[in-house]
């Protein structure tokens, strides 16, 4: 009985409502990052299994995959956040504009700034809402006030925060709720004008309102960034995502367009875990 | 129903109970240390009645005038022994400890004597107390006042108020004439000496480079000229004043019936305490804890207040202060940041930790033998040969007192800065490293901003500890008397090679050094509570800004 409760459950999430463009296909996309032969360490354990894949300019690709898949690792290695775990050891390549970005002399600094990252938990800085959104500028050694605010105003506005804290600017960022917090750390990565925008299971500690909200910011900056996600919502893959890509055990199991990935997988084992079977 | 023990054991009651006493224990201890030294010490400070009697003695009866100090009891066949006559039903005696002043008259300033042999006790309203500036206190009877040696007022002709009053308004004079002669003499004659001093130096200087041209030489000596005419012009000043200081006089009686004449330029301060109110004895309290704060010690320490001691504790407590954090918490950084972690970062901190447990006096021979010797004997060698054979920085003073101070306290802010840094959310660091913020950066925007509260902590604990250590201060700069303060108006204002007084050390000295021990003995509470006291403002200090940056740097929930 409870099985075929359970089973009738997984039915229905899999009406899954998909709000990607139809008749994408990779072949016609201008690439952004491209990952080959991948393979990452941690101490002697295996975390990723030469993953080969590209993602597309100005599209959101999702990774999904059950806990421990190493879709996180995989988006960390984009921005080389990887480094700061002494025991982690990659071979392989990635090349974002034709750089390997893993090759020697490589400003991890600027690697960074060019490949902005949002964390799972929302994390601004105990300073003021304004000097949160500027600290990359800031950083950037830009000391131009004039040029300061113009960004941080177009950043939160981007980041759909302006109307609410455009009379708290300074105030501590602290004192924000989760969801806006979350939205101030996109505005802040934001700010610094980076081309590829990593974010990390961006809405998991949100409330479901705020998740809407980033989910719709997510729509609108796919026109000015590539966007690569990380989530474990397989709803939300496929209301925000262009392309979709399953991870399981550190193997890249497929990697389509969201469309194809969630209403006809090639692989069992993709379509195993999005009817619920594991995961 | 009766409860078993074991059930009372395993109901955790008992613990419970044993917790509570442990910190009643704490609690009595702490209340009752500060009561002592604060009731000891600050009852010091009122105005005691002075009672006059007479004491039945073995031949005759003598009178005798004081104030009541102690009393105690004792046996009475201690008393025997020592040859008191005593009923042979009498047990125990109680004694009392009168303070009797009048040290030039009588040697001796405190006696004790038997509560049961003084009669006819009185409290005379026209017995005053007269604070001089040597030969301690003077009790007794006001009989006439001399202006230039002759008398212009005598208790025979005048009624009695009126010659009191009389008094107090030239010892307001000469008051007033003693604080104009300080001006002079700590000041303007201060400058002077310190201008030709530096004059001194300066012209040795140029001898030692064999740079003094004779033109060089005339500039100076002409200078130098200058200065002694100015000095000579005071000098005169002075001599006006000392005249004017010195006019007055005042004919007093002890309690034997001896007259002797004292000098008001010695005294500091007259009183009738059996005439006060209790109003006047307030204001009169207020009067003296504002001098004992304020005014510089007199007479070996044993009265007047204790000014550059407190003001030589916090000043070398800042210091300590703003040398140990950079040191403690660079340390701490390095050690938590950047330093592998591993076998010898395990030594280092083990070292530290054992560091914070060396015994204080060791620190203060290390900073005498390596700061002051050896650093501060080049430092002369180099810099001050001109000074030479005087020290400057080669013996011991300020700078090296916090300097070995700062060293004994750096584990604790090396510790505490590095607790502060682990705590920091590792999210707040990758959001700062995700925005191409380079390590560094990351460290000096995010990172020590967040933990200034933690190296907060250590610098409250360091100065906790710092201002009330007195061991390794006697080896490395602290003195019984300092001349002068080590902050003044001549240049450079702050002067890190001289050497100061400390609270701490005060205690010790006027306890245990000093010629007079009846009269220390309330000083040395009382300083000991003053003691408590700046150090409980200087960490309620310390508290009040780490409570502010916690404010501001509040934690992320995490």
């Amino acid at each position: 009985m409870r099985v075929d409760k359970m089973d009738t459950e997984r039915k229905t999430n899999f009406s899954l409502a998909i709000n990607a463009p139809q008749g994408l296909s990779l072949e016609q996309e201008r690439i952004a990052v491209e990952v080959s032969g991948l393979n990452l360490y941690y101490g002697g354990k295996r975390a990723l299994n030469s993953v080969n894949m590209q993602i597309p300019r100005n599209r959101v690709t999702a990774f999904i995959g059950p806990s421990g898949c190493g879709k996180s690792t995989l988006l960390r290695c984009f921005n080389r956040m990887n480094d700061l775990v002494d025991s982690c050891n990659i071979d392989g390549q990635i090349t974002l504009d034709k750089e390997n970005i893993y090759a020697k002399g490589v400003d991890v600094a600027e690697l960074r700034r060019r490949v902005g990252m949002v964390f799972q938990k929302p994390n601004p800085f105990p300073k003021s809402i304004f000097e949160n959104v500027a600290y990359g500028l800031r950083i950037q050694g830009i000391k131009k006030k004039r040029l300061i605010n113009e960004t941080v105003e177009w950043a939160l506005k981007s980041a759909a925060l302006w109307d609410e804290v455009k009379d708290r600017l300074h105030e501590s960022a602290l004192g924000m709720s989760g969801g806006q917090q979350q939205r101030l750390v996109i505005a802040r990565t934001i700010a610094v004008k980076p081309e590829i925008l990593l974010l990390d299971e961006p809405a998991s500690s949100l409330d479901p309102i705020s998740t809407l909200k980033i989910e719709e910011l997510i729509h609108e900056l796919k026109k000015d960034f590539t966007i690569v996600i990380v989530t474990h919502n397989m709803q939300q893959a496929a209301r925000v995502s262009d392309y979709t890509a399953f991870m399981y055990m550190g193997d890249l199991i497929e990697f389509g367009t969201t469309d194809q990935l969630f209403t006809n997988p090639v692989q069992k084992q993709t379509e195993d875990y999005i009817t619920g079977r594991y995961g | 129903m009766r409860i078993g023990l074991k059930q009372w054991f395993a109901s955790g009651l008992p613990w419970i109970w044993l917790n509570g006493a442990a910190v009643s224990i704490n609690v009595i201890m702490v209340v009752g240390v500060l009561s002592l030294i604060a009731v000891r010490g600050l009852g010091h400070f009122w105005p005691a009645p002075i009672l006059e009697a007479q004491v039945q003695g073995q031949q005759q009866t003598t009178s005798l005038i004081g104030s009541i100090v102690d009393d105690e009891l004792v046996s009475a066949e201690q008393l025997r022994g020592s040859g008191v006559v005593l009923p042979a039903s009498q047990e125990a005696a109680k004694r009392l400890l009168i303070k009797t002043g009048n040290r030039d008259v009588t040697r001796a300033d405190f006696v004790w004597v038997l509560e049961q042999t003084l009669s006819q006790i009185t409290y005379p309203q026209e017995l005053m107390t007269l604070e001089r500036r040597e030969w301690g206190n003077f009790y007794g009877r006001l009989v006439a006042i001399k202006q230039a040696g002759l008398v212009i007022a005598d208790r025979e002709k005048q009624d009695d108020q009126v010659i009191w009053q009389l008094m107090l308004k030239r010892v307001e004079r000469s008051l007033s004439i003693y604080d104009d002669i300080q001006d002079i003499e700590k000041g303007a004659i201060g400058e002077i000496n310190y201008g030709m001093e530096r004059l001194r130096l300066q012209k040795r200087g140029l001898e030692l480079k064999n740079q003094l041209t004779p033109a060089l030489e005339a500039a100076l000596d002409l200078e130098r000229g200058q200065l002694d005419k100015r000095y000579a012009g005071l000098q005169q000043k002075l001599i006006d004043l000392y005249t004017a200081f010195e006019r007055d006089s005042l004919v007093a009686e002890t309690m034997s019936g001896k007259q002797i004449e004292i000098n008001l330029a010695k005294v500091v301060r007259a009183f009738r305490p059996n005439a006060m109110s209790g109003l006047d004895k307030i204001s009169f309290y207020g009067s003296k804890i504002w001098e004992f704060v304020s005014t510089e010690p007199r007479e070996a320490n044993t009265e007047g207040g204790v000014y550059p001691a407190i003001f030589g504790t916090v000043l070398m407590v800042l210091l300590m202060s703003v040398m140990v954090t950079p040191i403690g918490v660079v340390a701490a950084v390095y050690l938590r940041e950047y330093a592998r972690q591993g076998l010898i970062t395990r030594i280092i901190r083990i070292a530290v930790n054992n560091l914070a447990g060396v015994p204080s006096i060791v620190y203060g021979v290390f900073g005498l033998g390596f700061f002051i010797y050896f650093l501060g004997g080049n430092i002369d060698e180099l810099f001050f040969a001109a000074a030479a054979p005087a020290p400057t920085f080669g013996t011991p003073g300020l700078l090296w007192a916090s300097l070995t101070l700062a060293l004994l306290t750096v584990p604790v802010v090396i510790v505490a800065t590095e607790e502060g840094l682990s705590r920091i959310p590792r999210a707040v660091r990758e959001g700062s490293l995700a925005l191409g913020a380079t390590k560094s950066e990351t460290l000096w925007r995010v990172v020590l901003p967040m933990a200034s509260p933690a190296i907060m902590t250590g610098v409250i604990l360091a100065v906790a500890r710092a201002a009330g250590e007195v061991a390794p201060l006697m080896l490395v700069g602290v003195v019984k008397l300092a001349p002068s303060l080590p902050l003044d108006g001549n240049y450079p204002y702050l002067h890190l090679d001289q050497k100061f007084m400390h609270l701490g050390f005060h205690i010790y000295d006027v306890g245990f050094q000093s010629p007079n021990v009846e009269a220390a003995r309330p000083l040395v509470y009382a300083t000991a509570f003053l003691l408590v006291l700046v150090i409980a403002l200087l960490n309620l200090s310390a508290v009040a800004i780490r409570n502010r940056l916690r404010e501001k740097y509040k934690a992320l929930e995490s």
